[in-house]
């Protein structure tokens, strides 16, 4: 068996491969120890950092956290609450009162219905997934218009860049309001055609994202955009 | 299996009737995330059979009698299509896919860290879409390389492997006259990393000499398949990281 190496050079690692000794060293996410020995858990690139060895997974299911900054769609309307899909292993609650509208008992079909898509925040989760949302914050909002894109969870990092820099280029060049949701889905809006260019640049990251091909398919995109 | 004792299935130089030796496998290649629409995805052909596992989740668990408030729970199916045999097979389920769809779920969970995910479920669809014996080991290995495309944590990949007996002789990895004519099977789900066995079961009768020898062949091509399935998750995402 290939056994992987702790050092400074990344390299990719697949279940139960063997990273190294666990002596003086704790594991991180994708990491389990066992006698004496470093083993990963998923397929990803190796890192160490600060004594504490990790998998950078290429591919990860989005785990709630409180907080995130969500893009739902309603799956279930019951007289007081909505249960959203948020791309997550479980459904999450929006309940009336953290809702920004006035609603009254058994008219929450009027303001969200079965499929609509909506901007919310994680309010809570606890040990058994159990989430709450709130729509109760700036910016938090129905999303009537545009289109959402789904995105796999491990590559919103690559979209957004440091600080949003990718992000803002993006919307720059393509001149749509764009937002990304910490589960994967982004929401893009503007007119038509620079919708189309938005989406085409987001598959592009679905699928050569975990190569070092996205910059430059940003960079050509704005190559592009600045001729016309 | 037995009970047609005429049939040689050995010739006399001591080759096997498609012209492998005893210790020998049958080619195998695995394809790693050949589904777009699934979560990890994997293709698995081990001689004439090929095996197809898409992975989704971890979901919600529906119903939720089945949810387990400690643990997710994996759902697997496995299904040969009608067209995967000679004769044509009823579409659905039948008493041995469900048999396989058991022993197949219980070996994945041995491995995926299952407590990551409470209340929540991994579905795991195999999908046998030529069959030539050996199809639940291709198909255990099929999801194993599935799951880890998909992202989902696993302690080890499970590495499934047959060996078993032709004409008083043990043999690695049985082909279809083999299967059928020979008089012993024993298919069994290998932890590469640590030898520890997921799944064991076995059809026929073998002595404990036997056993043994059937075992060793049996690390020794999970060894060769492994390696074989890291190979296949690295092609898949080669070409550097971000």
């Amino acid at each position: 068996m290939s056994k992987g190496q702790v050092g400074a050079e990344l390299r990719l690692v697949t279940p139960g491969m063997v990273v190294g000794p666990s002596s003086g060293k704790r594991a991180g996410s994708g990491m389990i120890a066992e006698n004496n020995e470093f083993i990963a858990t998923r397929v990803g690139w190796l890192n160490e950092q600060n004594n504490v060895v990790s998998v950078q997974p290429i591919n990860s299911a989005y785990m709630p956290r409180s907080g995130d900054l969500i893009i739902g769609f309603v799956a279930e309307v019951r007289n007081n609450l909505w249960f959203f899909d948020v791309n997550g292993p479980f459904q999450a609650l929006l309940p009336m009162s953290l809702a920004p509208w006035k609603v009254e008992f058994g008219a929450a079909r009027q303001h969200l219905g079965i499929g609509d898509a909506a901007l919310a925040r994680i309010q809570e989760v606890d040990e058994t997934h159990n989430m709450v949302l709130t729509m109760k914050g700036v910016g938090l909002r129905r999303l009537n218009e545009g289109a959402v894109v789904s995105i796999p969870v491990n590559l919103i990092d690559t979209l957004r860049g440091d600080n949003n820099s990718t992000l803002s280029r993006i919307r720059d060049a393509t001149d749509c309001r764009i937002i990304v949701g910490d589960n994967g889905r982004v929401w893009i809006h503007g007119d038509t055609e620079a919708m189309h260019v938005a989406r085409q640049l987001i598959l592009t990251l679905n699928q050569e994202g975990h190569k070092n091909t996205f910059q430059g398919a940003v960079e050509a995109l704005e190559n592009e955009r600045g001729e016309h | 299996m037995g009970g047609y004792g005429d049939v040689k299935l050995l010739r006399d130089d001591g080759k096997r009737l498609d012209g492998r030796a005893i210790d020998e496998m049958r080619p195998v290649t695995i394809e790693a995330g050949v589904l777009p629409a699934a979560d990890g995805s994997a293709m698995v052909t081990h001689g004439l059979n090929v095996a197809v596992a898409a992975v989704y989740g971890p979901m919600e668990a529906h119903p939720r009698k089945i949810q387990r408030q400690d643990r997710a729970v994996i759902d697997v199916r496995y299904n040969m299509a009608p067209f995967s045999t000679g004769d044509r097979i009823r579409p659905g389920f039948n008493r041995r896919s469900r048999e396989i769809s058991k022993v197949t779920a219980e070996s994945l969970e041995s491995v995926v860290l299952v407590e990551r995910y409470p209340r929540s479920k991994i579905r795991v669809e195999i999908e046998i879409l030529a069959a030539e014996a050996g199809t639940r080991c291709a198909g255990i290995t099929a999801a194993s390389v599935a799951l880890a495309d998909a992202g989902i944590p696993m302690r080890d990949m499970i590495v499934g492997v047959a060996s078993g007996k032709i004409e008083d002789t043990v043999v690695l990895d049985l082909d279809k006259a083999e299967d059928n004519y020979g008089q012993a099977d024993l298919p069994v789900g290998i932890l590469p990393n640590t030898g520890e066995i997921a799944f064991l079961q076995m059809d026929g009768d073998l002595s404990i000499e036997e056993y043994n020898l059937a075992m060793e062949y049996n690390h020794k091509a999970a060894k060769e398949i492994h390696e074989i399935m890291v190979d296949a998750l690295k092609r898949r995402y080669e070409g550097g990281e971000n």
